[in-house]
């Protein structure tokens, strides 16, 4: 990794920026039709991210997760997706931004690095020129300007000999590498907020941790926002500031990392991280949540978390079915979020699981 | 690489090989025989006709005339008929049954008509059937897409040369909408000659064969459209044209190159229905001329260059998808 940053803009004028909202999502919406009915990926979520910090999403596969971040890019075939809400990046909103507008901010404002390394680069194209492409979109530059900053980039993300490598194909890198190279894809333009989508899942537990060093590094070079999107809540103790925990499309539970990992006040959150294996205690097995995510095409009425859920006595009534709790302060913490029933659910937590 | 290219020559020679052996065999095992049909019918006697036989060697034992014939390709021979000596150099191709003309000369005259035909209609069916490939795989599942398939599913079933001959019909002759076919070539008689020509056929074997490449470009592209590359390729912020073209197309291309790669080996070796309707002296109708008079040398010359052009392009394909796709090494 070079010691000296080769990119950066003013450091004093990142960190008077830290924290600033880059990313604002309001009520968003998207839905799909289908063939078996109208599939309702995201329901109103709403979140912010801020320049400088990690938010990580949390949710099961389906949980509206992908679906939410790749509207951020205007990633859906506006044919065949129906969106409604706000998603205001940088000051422009996205929602219904025309494909010039789109093609305007992709890369440039906001990048997204996906999930598999392997089919998310093209297998005929060199690595080099593939990065090289997406500056020249956003650069008036020539190709040799273009593939010299690709070549930083590599050099930047730690891939040893960036010169050679850069005229490397994709099946000529390791797991690891890929992805750092797709980082290096996801940085050449100094977005303000970058989109991980599952940036781990495809690689070994110990090259996992290398790109999460790498990912925390880059940040604070160049003071972006990061959204992670992840299922692994092990991945979200290592790198988020905030959490965002997503169920069947909605939220169910945002706030600082630290305290929703340390107090998690959501029954699904807490299946969640009784779901984690852990080393230090004794376990016979793991506890996974009960039962499988919902249709997202006919949600259970209600909470949609309910048909999984063990505290519905804790409640009382028939509240859980037949009305769909919404995301409010916890209780004596503002800065907290809980979509649930429960009045007192730090007592349930207590007495129900850590008697 | 050169021990590759070294490899697969050696395989073509084989394989052009065997298939001679088959022609020669095949021809004799059936029931033709070129010196009856040479005799005629009313003044055969059975002494002229074994005088014939005698004359185009027919009498000789079946692997002797072979090892004649492949004698003659690799180093040349001399042939004696009637009194007459004649010197063929190598590649000797031998001399016709019927016009007593040598074959190798036969073949190259007919050759440019052929390969005209056969680029011609390449470009109109490469161009037209990938351009509604992509276009209708961007657009897969809207109305113009339903009818687009389902015209080229139509328009592919109804027998090629129903079709050929009802175009040259009412398009070239009850209404002249398009110049009469006539084979000018290039290089005497200038490009507008040539392409006026050529012109009908063209359309008519582009249109055709441009169905099949439709389909198999749409498949293609609709499978790469979806691939996560692609999605990468959309949000590094390039415009949705450099999107479909670079990226997806790119990656759908080697299916195509394939059944290009078949299909141009197919009609170098002579487009017969096509050159038969529209009269242009091509391969095509040498060979089918050829069949009709028994006249093995021809038929053997024309077996020898459709072998031989069907492993060029099979070479020439696997040659091209290294180049389409880095991940294929030639060893």
């Amino acid at each position: 990794m070079s010691t000296q940053p080769t990119v950066l803009t003013d450091p004093t004028a990142d960190a008077a920026a830290e924290g600033e909202v880059v990313l604002k999502v309001r009520d968003l919406c998207v839905r799909f039709p289908s063939d078996e009915g109208m599939v309702n990926a995201v329901s109103d979520l709403s979140y912010d991210a801020r320049l400088g910090r990690t938010l990580a999403i949390v949710g099961e596969s389906g949980s509206g997760k992908s679906v939410s971040s790749m509207s951020v890019l205007g990633l859906h075939n506006p044919k065949r997706t129906m969106m409604s809400g706000s998603i205001m990046l940088d000051g422009q909103e996205i929602v219904g931004a025309s494909p010039s507008q789109l093609q305007k901010v992709r890369s440039s404002t906001v990048a997204m690095v996906f999930q598999d390394p392997q089919s998310s680069l093209h297998p005929f194209y060199r690595i080099g020129n593939q990065i090289a492409e997406a500056y020249k979109a956003h650069h008036r530059v020539s190709n040799a300007v273009a593939m010299k900053r690709a070549v930083e980039m590599l050099d930047l993300v730690g891939i040893p000999n960036p010169d050679r490598r850069a005229r490397s194909y994709p099946h000529e890198f390791s797991g690891g590498m890929r992805q750092r190279a797709m980082i290096a894809l996801g940085l050449v333009n100094n977005p303000k907020l970058l989109i991980a989508d599952e940036p781990t899942t495809a690689l070994d537990v110990t090259v996992q941790a290398q790109i999460l060093d790498l990912l925390k590094d880059l940040q604070r070079e160049f003071g972006s926002a990061i959204v992670l999107i992840t299922h692994d809540l092990a991945v979200v103790a290592e790198v988020a500031d905030d959490i965002l925990v997503m169920y069947a499309g909605r939220a169910v539970e945002r706030g600082l990392a630290k305290q929703v990992l340390a107090d998690p006040l959501h029954p699904y959150t807490w299946g969640l991280l009784q779901s984690l294996p852990s080393a230090s205690e004794e376990q016979d097995h793991l506890r996974a949540i009960r039962g499988a995510p919902p249709s997202l095409v006919a949600l259970p009425t209600g909470c949609s978390f309910h048909p999984r859920c063990d505290f519905q006595a804790a409640v009382g009534g028939d509240a859980c079915v037949s009305t769909l709790p919404q995301l409010t302060p916890a209780p004596g913490d503002d800065s907290r979020l809980t979509r649930c029933h429960l009045l007192d659910p730090r007592g349930v937590l207590n007495e129900e699981i850590h008697p | 690489m050169a021990l590759y290219l070294a490899r697969r020559a050696a395989m073509a020679v084989s394989v052009v090989l065997v298939a001679l052996i088959a022609t020669f065999v095949l021809f004799f095992v059936g029931p033709s025989d070129p010196a009856r049909s040479m005799c005629g019918d009313q003044r055969c006697t059975p002494a002229r006709l074994a005088d014939i036989r005698h004359s185009m060697k027919l009498d000789r034992p079946v692997p002797e005339q072979f090892t004649e014939y492949f004698k003659g390709l690799f180093v040349g021979r001399t042939i004696v008929n009637g009194g007459f000596t004649k010197e063929c150099s190598a590649p000797c191709l031998g001399y016709s049954f019927r016009t007593d003309r040598e074959v190798k000369g036969e073949i190259f005259s007919r050759f440019p008509a052929t390969v005209s035909l056969a680029l011609g209609a390449m470009v109109v069916f490469v161009g037209l059937g990938v351009t509604t490939g992509v276009y209708t795989a961007r657009r897969r599942g809207s109305r113009l897409d339903r009818t687009v398939v389902g015209f080229t599913q139509v328009f592919g079933s109804i027998p090629y040369y129903i079709l050929a001959l009802l175009f040259a019909l009412y398009l070239m002759i009850l209404n002249p909408i398009l110049p009469r076919s006539i084979y000018h070539p290039l290089t005497t008689d200038g490009p507008l000659a040539w392409a006026a020509g050529l012109l009908a056929p063209w359309i008519m074997l582009g249109l055709a064969t441009s169905t099949g490449y439709t389909r198999y470009a749409r498949a293609s592209m609709v499978e790469t459209l979806s691939q996560d590359y692609v999605r990468t390729a959309r949000s590094k912020g390039i415009s949705e044209r450099r999107v479909v073209y670079r990226h997806a197309l790119r990656g759908a291309l080697s299916p195509v190159v394939t059944i290009l790669g078949l299909d141009m080996a197919a009609l170098l070796s002579g487009t017969l229905i096509t050159e038969q309707i529209f009269e242009i002296n091509g391969i095509g109708r040498l060979a089918l001329q050829s069949l009709g008079n028994d006249d093995l040398p021809i038929i053997m010359g024309t077996v020898l260059v459709a072998a031989t052009l069907v492993v060029i392009l099979n070479l020439v394909v696997d040659i091209a998808y290294s180049f389409i796709d880095p991940r294929v090494r030639l060893t």
